[in-house]
């Protein structure tokens, strides 16, 4: 017997809140950031149902697994940060809309975003592929630079309640004025977003797919259903980060007019994507650990002294 | 291949770039055919850096037997269904190389080929039509 608490997580985690929403919301967003893209360049762009037209041809094309790489571990690799983000996004959107939170939900959350790039890394180094493993290396590099920054500005909100560790606490906290009206706030949220940046894999520190330098680096040797799975977790993680970011310093998701905040976030990150050149790998890490991560640190200082 | 997997593909074909040989002429073209003023991305046309990601692999370049098993090697690493789309005249009838001891024959010779665009180089414009026809004997 399953019982009913265990049906109703079952519809949570993989319908509602969970997989099926945040692909369907994932896919509009990847849309929105492909047409924002075209405006930009004075294109139409792709028509709305492009993601989901590339997501079938994916799952159903020939998935090739190089010769001498570790099957097991190539192809269920993808599946990691899938995985992930259907967790991450049943315990945000339950955050907002007063579902059953847990103590220390928002120290969860960290280390699953830490999966997708691991199961990126993990992908590329197990395909056999000199590209890939570059791909690999730039990934890995890049993750160790945006975590400092990341867990810096996570603390302001944790300061600012009070020590709270509960998403629920953070957004109840946030009931009358949200964290991103004080000035340790903004300098929290801007460094979020530059961590979302990175964490999508978008231009400024795309350098882990550099397509003119490394092919497509660490999807290099991936094909069909391992690439759409791939493309899945990035378009879950398109709603997951910027959920992330209105729940820990907008106030949560209160009312409807918090998908404005939500779509003014894609588009900021769109816009950052289309007007920035890309970093080298070594620039990327000297701007994340010693540029935001004294801007963390003057953030977590200010929180502390109540600014 | 399902009716879905079929749409999926017309809808959302992914264009590899293999220049075999070419004189950089028809790749010229082909860089224009992609930027924002033919707007390819309308029809889910967009360039990958893998074989293992394309749909349509665009060959430019007369084929000789230098290239040829270049040219095999990565259609055979190109996941499956995947288009060939010979463009300009050199992939066909081997143009001004006609009478030399290197170019081995046409493409469809070697491959299974489903569209040639003839032009030295062709047009942006008549490149897209020969995409738009090969997704349509699908």
């Amino acid at each position: 017997m399953i019982g009913w608490t265990g049906w109703r997580l079952a519809f949570s985690l993989l319908i509602f809140p969970g997989f099926l929403f945040t692909v369907l919301v994932g896919f509009v967003l990847s849309w929105v950031d492909r047409l924002v893209t075209a405006r930009v360049q004075f294109r139409k762009g792709p028509p709305f149902i492009q993601p989901f037209a590339d997501f079938f041809k994916l799952m159903l094309k020939q998935t090739i697994v190089p010769e001498g790489a570790s099957a097991l571990v190539f192809l269920f690799a993808p599946m990691l940060g899938v995985i992930a983000m259907t967790v991450a996004t049943v315990i945000l959107w339950n955050a907002s809309f007063g579902g059953s939170g847990f103590v220390g939900d928002v120290l969860v959350l960290v280390y699953l975003f830490a999966l997708p790039p691991l199961g990126l890394i993990i992908g590329a180094s197990a395909s056999r592929n000199p590209l890939a493993a570059v791909g690999a290396s730039r990934e890995m590099t890049l993750y160790f630079g945006y975590e400092f920054p990341f867990l810096l500005a996570l603390l302001v909100p944790i300061i600012k309640s009070g020590g709270q560790v509960q998403l629920e606490a953070l957004v109840a906290a946030q009931a009358g004025a949200p964290f991103l009206g004080s000035v340790s706030g903004v300098i929290a949220a801007i460094i979020v977003l530059l961590v979302t940046q990175a964490k999508l894999g978008l231009v400024p520190f795309d350098t882990a797919e550099a397509e003119q330098e490394i092919m497509t680096g660490v999807y290099t040797e991936y094909s069909g259903v391992a690439l759409a799975m791939f493309k899945l977790t990035r378009a879950m993680m398109m709603v997951v980060m910027p959920l992330f970011l209105v729940t820990v310093l907008w106030g949560g998701f209160a009312s409807w007019w918090a998908i404005l905040k939500f779509l003014a976030i894609i588009v900021l990150v769109v816009l950052i994507r289309n007007t920035n050149p890309r970093l080298r790998v070594d620039q990327a890490l000297r701007f994340f650990w010693f540029g935001l991560g004294g801007l963390g640190i003057v953030a977590v200082i200010l929180a502390l002294a109540g600014i | 291949m399902s009716k879905l997997g079929l749409w999926g593909l017309k809808k959302s074909p992914w264009v590899y770039h293999l220049a075999a040989a070419p004189c950089n002429n028809c790749d010229i073209e082909i860089l224009e055919l992609l930027t924002p003023r033919f707007d390819v991305e309308r029809f889910g046309v967009v360039l990958v850096g893998s074989p293992r990601h394309a749909d349509a692999l665009l060959v430019t370049g007369v084929i000789n037997r230098k290239s040829l098993p270049r040219v095999l090697e990565v259609y055979e690493q190109a996941a499956k269904p995947c288009l060939v789309i010979c463009i300009g005249t050199c992939t066909g009838d081997k143009h001004i190389f006609r009478n030399s001891y290197n170019a081995v024959g046409p493409y469809d010779k070697h491959l299974p080929v489903h569209a040639f665009i003839p032009g030295c180089p062709p047009r942006p414009e008549a490149m897209l039509l020969g995409v738009v026809k090969a997704l349509g004997k699908l």
